[in-house]
């Protein structure tokens, strides 16, 4: 698979004179693979909108390599903007402008076809409303016509940073499927949102920032399993083929729980080895899941942003993990 | 290209545009308007009627001054002493003479093309400086601060390229709307001049220093427009532009003026930028020193300083390009966020 987006020890760093250095970014990685839909999580302040904004040619990096679509940044942005749909951090729009009009500008800036202002109008479901000033718009509806600001030039890469912002339950399970729509068509798309059970939905794989450095990425499924401590349920076709399995998956020396219908196995590092095993002694695997441990929960593990009694968590208080690039060297996720 | 023509559409599709240039016109169709009732033509009618005002003048002053030296005259044969009421010899020197009495001050004023054409090309430059200046700001303004420029960047990433492009648009557009309202507003004062004034000795000669003057009005106009939209990229706010002209305007205007008049400079007013701008449209304006006068020797002749065009187009010039400089080099660096 090739890599739509790239980044490599992206450092950006803010100075203020009062109170010295934040370092915004830190060496932080990430790769997005084509045609997925690529979730980007992290705590409040954990750099974000920072890495956005950077790769999108709007902020100055301190260091680090960029590339989009295998075009390095931001040397070659202008080759490949037409290709990078996107929307940062609730977008702001003229006020005195109608949506129609804001879209058309953009398009005739951009020389597309003035029909694709009415398609994407239409995708968003602002059809009606298109001739009514921004000004008069409600929250849900000026991130709509964001999301088809983002839509319009039709992009290879769509980049939304929490496009659900203040979208209705409607909205958020259009946007939903008009997400997997797209990725379905071939569009690559990077979602940052804090939505955790939405992204949990959509999302193919994701990747976790604290305080501007990577602390784990992959596939959803991966992630979720490296944290649900290897506890994996295997269920056979032949339920009476339980017992076997348990001897089998006992001598291979993984823990093995048994339940009436299904085994709960624990201490599992590669899912893929209990299926061989199981296989090697002509059982089949009807289902092999990491045990529901949600997005949610792992995501709080891995930044240490859980609520704690009594306490008032702090922005900036989260997971720092070690000099850039000792994360997620072991088991290519993880922290 | 395609961001040009985008770029002028976004100019005139912005209600502050249309509706300044609604007031721009109105303002400038009322000025010529008012002006046009205070200019009378001199027919011969006009002129033959002021004759007969300043011979009716003449002749009741004559009159006035008969009935008196005539009551003189009677109080002197009644012994009275006269001299003091009524001057040596009963004020005969003081008979009025025709030539005392010219008709010109019956006339009504009748403007004359050639002669003061040049006060309303600074008149109608003055009202398009302004206009420039909102509109140039505010275009750029308004769009760092409603994030519509970083939209926009998302689009075309070239920074200096988007800056620039919006700058021709202002300055193409401002060029335009001064093209066609100067060509209006001479031709309102040609028919002035034509149907109730005067239209004389406008020679090739004249008509090109009209033009000449009509041109340095126009690069006036360009500069304020360029540098209002420089000033507005610089501080990400219309309000920013709007703000640095009224501080420029005071620091210049009262607070240069006060501090060369307490410290006592020679020629203070060239440190202070209305003085360039009243040289511009004059081609040449004269700074006295009055300190330098001795009174006591009678009559003065103060000296003198003279700024010229040239000084003020290097005063202007230079102001304007560090102006652009700065916002280009600002636009190039800055973190948008
Ligand atoms: N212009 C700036 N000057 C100084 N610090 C900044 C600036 N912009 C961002 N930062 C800092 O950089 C860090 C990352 O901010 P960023 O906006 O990327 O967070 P985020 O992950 O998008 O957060 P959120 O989930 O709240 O949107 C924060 O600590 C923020 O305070
Ligand atoms: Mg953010």
């Amino acid at each position: 698979m090739s890599a739509v987006l790239e980044i490599e020890g992206l450092r950006k760093t803010y100075r203020s004179r009062k109170r010295g250095v934040r370092h915004a970014l830190d060496g932080f990685d990430m790769r997005v693979e084509a045609g997925q839909v690529h979730g980007f999580l992290g705590p409040n302040g954990s750099g974000k909108t920072t890495t956005l904004r950077t790769l999108l040619g709007l902020i100055k990096p301190n260091g680090g390599r960029m590339a989009i679509l295998g075009q390095e940044l931001p040397h070659s942005l202008p080759v490949v903007a037409g290709q990078v749909g996107a929307i940062v951090e609730s977008p702001q729009f003229f006020p005195h402008f109608s949506a129609r009009d804001t879209l058309g500008l953009l398009a005739q800036a951009g020389e597309l076809p003035r029909q694709r202002v009415d398609e994407v109008l239409e995708l968003v479901g602002l059809r009606d409303r298109a001739g009514e000033r921004v000004k008069t718009y409600s929250l849900g509806m000026k991130q709509r016509l964001a999301v088809a600001s983002a839509l319009l030039k039709n992009p290879r890469l769509l980049i939304l940073d929490e496009p659900a912002n203040g979208l209705d339950p409607g909205g958020i399970r259009e946007m939903r499927s008009l997400m997997r729509d797209l990725a379905a068509a071939g569009m690559t798309v990077v979602l940052s949102s804090h939505i955790l059970g939405e992204i949990q939905l959509i999302c193919d794989s994701v990747t976790i920032i604290s305080l501007g450095r990577r602390v784990a990425f992959g596939p959803v499924e991966q992630v979720l399993a490296a944290h649900s401590q290897g506890t994996v349920r295997v269920r056979l076709e032949a339920v009476t083929d339980l017992p076997k399995a348990a001897d089998t998956l006992t001598r291979a020396g993984i823990r093995v729980g048994t339940e009436p219908d299904h085994l709960l196995l624990t201490g599992v590092d590669k899912p893929a080895t209990v299926s061989r095993l199981l296989a090697e002694q002509g059982l089949y695997v009807s289902e092999l899941t990491p045990v529901a441990v949600d997005l949610e929960s792992v995501f709080l593990e891995l930044t240490a942003t859980a609520p704690v009694p009594g306490q008032h968590r702090q922005v900036d208080q989260s997971t720092k993990v070690g000099e850039p690039g000792t994360a997620g060297t072991g088991g290519g996720w993880g922290a | 290209m395609s961001l040009y023509v985008t770029e002028l559409r976004r100019l005139f599709k912005r209600r502050l545009t249309r509706l300044l240039l609604v007031l721009l016109v109105l303002g400038l169709a009322g000025v010529a308007t008012a002006f046009s009732y205070s200019s009378h033509k001199l027919s011969p009618a006009v002129v033959a009627e002021a004759q007969a005002k300043a011979d009716a003048d003449y002749r009741q002053a004559t009159k006035d001054w008969e009935r008196t030296v005539a009551e003189c005259d009677a109080a002197a044969a009644r012994g009275e002493k006269t001299e003091e009421r009524y001057g040596p010899d009963c004020g005969r020197q003081w008979q009025p003479q025709p030539e005392m009495f010219d008709p010109k001050w019956h006339l009504p004023y009748q403007f004359d093309f050639r002669g003061e054409f040049g006060n309303f090309i600074a008149v109608f430059a003055g009202m398009l400086a302004l206009f420039a200046f909102i509109v140039g700001a505010s275009f750029v303004g308004a769009e760092w601060s409603t994030g519509g420029m970083m939209n926009l960047l998302l689009w075309r990433p070239k920074r200096l390229a988007v800056l620039a492009t919006k700058l021709a648009a202002v300055l193409s557009a401002v060029l335009g709307v001064s093209i066609v309202l100067g060509a209006l507003w001479t031709l309102a004062f040609w028919l002035i001049g034509t149907y109730r004034g005067s239209t004389a000795k406008m020679t090739s000669g004249a008509w090109q220093s009209t033009a000449i003057s009509g041109g340095r009005a126009l690069a006036l106009v360009l500069a304020v427009a360029a540098v209002a939209a420089a000033l507005a990229s610089l501080g990400r706010h219309t309000a920013m532009a709007l703000g640095a002209a009224v501080g420029l305007g005071v620091i210049s205007e009262i607070g240069i003026r006060i501090a060369v008049g307490l410290a006592g400079v020679r020629f203070g007013d060239r440190y202070v930028l209305s003085t360039y701008a009243m040289a511009w449209f004059e081609k040449q304006w004269k700074l006295l020193d009055y300190k330098s006068c001795d009174f006591a020797q009678g009559q003065c002749n103060p000296k003198e300083l003279l700024i010229t065009w040239q000084d003020s187009a290097l005063v202007f010039g230079v102001g304007t390009a560090l102006v652009l400089v700065a916002a280009f080099w600002l636009m190039r660096r800055r973190d948008i966020s």
